[in-house]
């Protein structure tokens, strides 16, 4: 991946994205979804713009960063599986599953296959707990899933 | 002739869209919210005579069949007869969830056909002072899991003065088991869009937000969609529905930390700041959002609001048990046969939710214990079951009422796994603001680890940590972690002992 930094375009993108959400109360997480879902995760060189723009020091806009776990300081592959670890979904085998896909993926939590194509998160509940375990990857959410399921799921992805 | 294919998130989970894609060539398809009956789900409806009738569970594969079953009035294996008429219906009381899996969610139109926006009618002729009066006769209190009175809390922030006021929903539902939000947020967002409006109203708040967990995005989408169509219909903006009361509010979304459904840090989260906890006081009441009066309410108890402003709150309160007032959206979950959501008076007790309600597990082996209350309730085994079903009752048990989750286990849990994963998740979601809970919460897991290797003088060691933890932590993330831990290590003190041995449920 190259560093987006000095690139003119970046700096216009997120000055458009700031103004966007400055007005608000407490902009800085909208701003951050925002960026992610820009340019796939939040670049290092965001920062001290943001920090800049709010009122803020640079360390606190890394501290709000690194704090929440769907922040990303580098990019994820094309598609995101998210497999549900929570209790209802572990009452229901996810574990063994989570065991399954991992195998079969030959990938381990938070790790991206060598192609780019997957990533592979665990997520604490996606409210699907009647009907567990689950799995989600974008728009499509999975119940009562198995390793076939999932599988399949990934397959209709396409690369 | 009318048809309804439920876009709730769990529907969706068991292929809806698919569902409603092959019934949307020959029918008109509204998209509702479910009816809770999750293992029906996908539920398909059509009308006949007025009526409901439900076919379910229906699998992609089978919605041509009963497509033809619904265009000639068939029989079908999956016919279940009128929806209101099944027993998992009657037996409900369900005022939140009246329109939830009825009505179109973005419709205002159907909305207010079945009684919405009577109870914020009825808030702006009465006034704030009566307004709070009603909730707090009710006997209300934060279905989150604190159990706070309503009422109290509301008046606080109607007495502080301020120039700026705000209520702020927190639906950051987090808790494994628990999905009543998010049910209620897709299959009926209009209802907690009143609910805030009349806590506006009361409290003198102009402005609300709805914090929504990141890991919600159909309950995000139709939440803004449903402001969209409030504002278009004048239930939000300078004059809410015509009278002198301004009411504005948005959506914010999460990011990923469970600890944000603390209200503390979910307020400092909403401010743009790491999501760690505050010490109380001041309370939010009085120094909330940007240090201004706030009031911080789940989403289930804003919902009740608008039927008990629309029924006077001595009718909701003649409802439950002791201090448990009203009906409690109860979610039934993990391994049951009978999943899903369940409304009814507090008052119910464990054995009957779980035995004749959830129908025992799914798995067919015996129940071994209930989580109840999220990942920071205590696993209450199948011999406690005879509690009722209410904030001081589960008390008595060592247990949590929490967002009313219930997890269920068969037999093959391993009450050890189960604990070691409570202070797993304590330690990777600990804000790191207090010690006992940034480092007990880990030092917890490697204790665990020891008596999972069979050595048993961890055990003492263990139960002092937990002590520690549950009276000097912050906030209920490391103050409630223990109770899990403590509960599986009490009631099932087998699957802590003699580790080196290989169990023997695994054998099977």
């Amino acid at each position: 991946m190259t560093s987006p930094a000095t690139d003119a375009d970046f700096l216009l993108r997120l000055d458009e994205i700031i103004a966007a959400h400055k007005g608000r109360e407490g902009p800085l997480l909208p701003i951050l979804h925002d960026v992610q879902a820009e340019w796939g995760h939040v670049p290092e060189e965001a920062q001290p713009v943001l920090a800049e723009a709010l009122g803020m020091t640079r360390a606190e806009v890394h501290g709000v960063v690194s704090f929440y776990h769907d922040f990303r300081d580098h990019p994820h592959g094309r598609h995101v599986l998210r497999l549900c670890r929570a209790e209802a979904c572990q009452s229901m085998g996810a574990e063994a599953l989570a065991e399954e896909v991992r195998t079969a993926l030959g990938i381990d939590w938070h790790e991206t296959t060598p192609d780019g194509r997957l990533t592979l998160e665990p997520v604490f509940c996606l409210g699907l707990c009647a009907c567990a375990p689950s799995a989600q990857m974008g728009d499509r959410l999975l119940g009562r899933a198995n390793l076939a399921k999932v599988q399949k799921l990934v397959a209709e992805a396409g690369a | 002739m009318k048809v309804w294919v439920p876009l709730d998130a769990a529907a969706r989970a068991l292929g809806a869209d698919e569902v409603a894609e092959a019934l949307g060539r020959e029918f008109t398809v509204t998209r509702n919210g479910t009816r809770g009956m999750i293992w029906l789900e996908p539920l398909v409806e059509v009308e006949r005579d007025g009526v409901r009738h439900g076919y379910g569970p229906v699998a992609p594969e089978d919605a041509a069949s009963v497509a033809e079953a619904i265009r000639t009035g068939g029989e079908h294996p999956l016919a279940l007869g009128p929806v209101e008429e099944l027993p998992w219906m009657k037996a409900q009381t369900r005022l939140t969830f009246a329109r939830v899996g009825v009505i179109d969610p973005l419709s205002v139109a159907e909305y207010e056909a079945h009684g919405g926006l009577a109870g914020l009618r009825r808030a702006i002729g009465i006034g704030p002072e009566k307004i709070v009066e009603e909730v707090t006769e009710s006997g209300l209190r934060g279905r989150g899991g604190a159990g706070f009175p309503t009422g109290i809390k509301w008046k606080t922030v109607a007495g502080a003065k301020a120039p700026r006021k705000y209520i702020v929903c927190n639906a950051d539902e987090g808790d494994s088991g628990s999905f009543a939000d998010r049910m209620l947020m897709e299959g009926d967002p209009l209802v907690l869009i009143e609910g805030m409006a009349i806590a506006g109203i009361a409290t003198g708040a102009v402005q609300g937000y709805v914090y929504i967990r990141s890991e919600y995005p159909d309950a995000i989408r139709l939440m803004e969609a449903a402001i969209g169509k409030a504002r278009q219909a004048g239930i939000l903006g300078q004059s809410v529905l015509g009278s002198d009361h301004a009411y504005g509010m948005e959506v914010r979304v999460g990011a990923g930390a469970y600890v944000c459904g603390e209200e503390t840090s979910l307020l400092n989260s909403l401010e743009g700041k790491r999501g760690v906890v505050r010490a109380k006081p001041p309370i939010p009441a009085l120094e909330g959002f940007l240090g201004r009066p706030t009031v911080v309410n789940n989403v289930i108890s804003l919902a009740s609001v608008p039927w008990i402003l629309t029924h006077g709150g001595a009718e909701y309160a003649k409802l439950g048990i002791g201090r448990s007032k009203g009906t409690i959206p109860i979610q039934i979950a993990g391994n049951v046969k009978y999943g899903g959501l369940f409304e009814a008076a507090f008052g119910m007790s464990l054995r009957q939710i779980i035995e004749e309600i959830g129908g025992g597990t799914a798995s067919g082996r015996p129940v071994k214990a209930a989580q109840v209350g999220g990942p920071l309730g205590s696993y209450i085994p199948h011999w406690n079951f005879d509690v009722p079903f209410g904030y001081e009752e589960l008390a008595t048990k060592e247990g949590l009422l929490g967002h009313a989750g219930i997890t269920v286990f068969d037999d093959t849990a391993d009450m050890l796994k189960l604990a070691r994963f409570a202070m797993e998740f304590c330690a990777v979601e600990s804000c790191g603001k207090c010690t006992p809970c940034r480092i007990g919460s880990i030092r917890g897991v490697e204790t665990i680890d020891r008596i999972a290797q069979g050595d048993e003088t961890g055990i003492p060691i263990l139960t002092d940590l937990c002590n520690t933890m549950k009276w000097g932590s912050l906030c209920a993330l490391g103050g409630f972690a223990p109770f899990p831990v403590m509960s599986a290590l009490t009631h099932f003190p087998d699957d802590f002992s003699g580790r080196r041995e290989p169990r023997k449920e695994a054998a099977e």
